[in-house]
């Protein structure tokens, strides 16, 4: 039983086929990317698997359980979550909020309670709010705790909206892009966060340009063209697809791809 | 001067300063006619605390809350004159009767999105507004109803508190808005305040860390429900007197209005709006006549120029000018 088991998944829009007939699997602790050029469904893919959309047809299970179509709350609760493409990070909120609104799963506390700032309510939120800062010390995000979210530069956005996602104990974790618009040194980081991740048992999907990155830490890549995979393998493999070279770069592209691959290595 | 430590709780902070004001206002106080404008103040103050709940902490607009207003007012009226039911009951069927239908319209409305969800509330104050206008058999209609007043005078006598009734009526409001801002405030730093707030600034965010954002939203509406509900009921029983227009769409305004003045994030903010715009129509002739003239003229200057509101615009003017000074 795999941790994510996506089969068959098709949506359109409309009379647009956005995504065609994609299957795949993601077991604990492992890395598996999800490649291709713009416009190829990456991120329509994670937003059905995540389920901000509904598939038209296919299958979602998450350790077996079938969980198509499930709205994202439920799903989260299930042990799925996500970070997204352009950042959804809460402006208004401090750093430190922002991971504790990530704990909000953990918390009990209800309405009333909280309404009437009772004991228990303020218990909770000190324990949510050491939690919080104990994530941010790992994330090397500490020091910007008190900090409105919107002070913070590009790179420690994708790095807190990592930590949030984090704050809900996923099993798997859907990251999109993360290290898109980060320079060379805040992409390391997250490249070793990202390893730090998975060996800690958590299943990463992720969608990213950086061909480095994606080849240096998947597992197992999924290429996308057009909303159709058109290749699957280990990284090795990928790199010396012919097809996939021929997405990227179009067909008459083949002489420029033996230098594609070979910076991809 | 060492801080006390439960002062350091700036929720602490913020009520003790609500409770000084409310105190010390009176010394200033040229005539007894400003106990009853203090208690107008208070009242409003407290439904516009129930709308930063909804809009400054969720980002939610509603347009109707006087609708929830007039419920709380008119259960006061219509249940102690053709029910005989007591006035503190009234003001708890009341608050149940405003949470329990925000919580049933709630549901399909809050799933609008900005002006979609503005329209709605609007069309449901309306709505609330026409049926105490035309249900006249029991609500009056148009020229509205008595609501009771309660005998203050002889429990005043009897409790030997040397207060008079427009002193025990702003004691009385002063108290029960110190409640909703402690609420308030409690609310905004618990687990379903942040939830509130992050919905606010992201919904999709919220949902994919397993906030349940329709119900959160639900929840928000209620609750500033209530709280519109409990300022109408009070004001029914201070006025000894109900009207269709204290659910009216001017009214509604008003609040709202109240609410971006001060600053919809912030419940000192709340309170500052209330007292502005509940002092100036009463103190200045010129402002009654052209009150909605001013409304819409404040809103417009607001919007352009301190778009967050007084309050934290003015915090953030004396952060950013400390921040310049700091460093030369």
């Amino acid at each position: 039983m795999s941790l994510l088991d996506v089969e068959g998944l098709s949506i359109h829009f409309g009379g647009l086929a956005a995504v065609t007939d994609v299957s795949f699997k993601v077991e604990a602790g492992e890395i598996v990317s999800i490649i291709g050029p713009n416009g190829a469904g990456k991120t329509t893919l994670f937003n059905m698997i995540s389920g901000l959309y509904r598939p038209s047809s296919g299958c979602v299970r998450l350790n077996g359980e079938k969980v198509t179509g499930l709205p994202p709350e439920a799903l989260a609760r299930r042990g799925l979550s996500r970070t997204f493409q352009n950042l959804q990070v809460f402006q208004q909120m401090t750093v430190l909020e922002n991971v504790m609104a990530g704990c909000h799963l953990g918390e009990k506390s209800g309405w009333l309670s909280d309404l009437l700032g009772l004991p228990a309510s303020r218990r909770q939120t000190r324990a949510t709010r050491d939690r919080a800062m104990a994530l941010l010390d790992r994330l090397d995000l500490a020091r910007w705790a008190t900090r409105p979210a919107s002070a913070l530069s590009y790179g420690l956005l994708k790095r807190l909206e990592i930590g949030r996602a984090l704050a809900a104990e996923p099993r798997l974790l859907l990251l999109d892009e993360p290290a898109a618009g980060c320079n060379a040194v805040e992409t390391n980081d997250i490249d070793a966060l990202i390893v730090e991740l998975a060996a800690a048992g958590i299943g990463i999907l992720l969608v990213e340009h950086d061909m480095k990155l994606v080849m240096r830490l998947s597992k197992h890549i999924l290429v996308l063209d057009r909303g159709v995979k058109i290749a699957e393998g280990a990284p090795e493999v990928i790199g010396r697809d012919p097809t996939v070279i021929a997405a990227y770069l179009g067909r008459h592209g083949q002489d420029e791809s033996e230098k594609g691959a070979a910076s991809c290595r | 001067m060492r801080v006390p430590s439960w002062l350091a709780d700036p929720r602490a902070r913020v009520l003790v300063l609500l409770a000084v004001l409310i105190a010390l206002a009176p010394l200033l106080f040229p005539s007894g006619y400003y106990y009853r404008v203090g208690t107008l103040v208070f009242l409003n103050a407290l439904t516009v605390t129930g709308l930063v709940i909804l809009t400054g902490y969720a980002g939610q607009v509603s347009l109707g809350h006087a609708g929830f207003f007039g419920i709380g007012a008119y259960a006061c009226a219509v249940g102690t004159s053709h029910f005989g039911l007591a006035p503190g009951l009234c003001v708890a069927l009341g608050a149940g009767l405003a949470g329990g239908l925000a919580l049933a319209v709630g549901r399909p409305i809050l799933r609008l999105k900005s002006h979609y969800l503005a329209v709605a509330t609007l069309g449901l104050g309306i709505l609330i507004a026409m049926v105490l206008t035309n249900e006249g058999q029991w609500t009056g209609g148009p020229d509205g109803m008595s609501a009771p007043t309660l005998p203050l005078r002889a429990w005043l006598r009897a409790w030997g508190v040397p207060l008079s009734p427009a002193q025990a009526w702003y004691a009385l409001s002063g108290l029960v808005l110190l409640a909703g801002a402690w609420m308030a405030l409690s609310l905004r730093e618990s687990a379903s305040g942040r939830a509130l707030r992050a919905l606010h600034d992201s919904e999709v965010a919220a949902r994919v860390i397993g906030i349940d954002v329709a119900r959160a939203k639900g929840r928000a509406f209620a609750i500033s429900a209530v709280y519109a509900s409990v300022a109408g009921s009070l004001m029914a029983l201070f006025n000894g007197f109900v009207n269709p227009a204290m659910a009216g769409f001017m009214h509604s305004i008003e609040l709202v209005t109240m609410v971006v003045l001060g600053g919809a994030g912030s419940v000192l903010g709340g309170v500052v709006g209330a007292t502005v715009l509940t002092v100036l129509p009463q103190t200045l002739t010129v402002f009654q006549e052209y009150e909605m003239t001013m409304l819409g003229l404040i809103m417009m200057v607001m919007m352009i120029f301190l778009r967050q509101g007084v309050v934290p615009g003015l915090v953030g003017a004396w952060t950013a000018w400390r921040g310049r000074r700091a460093r030369p």
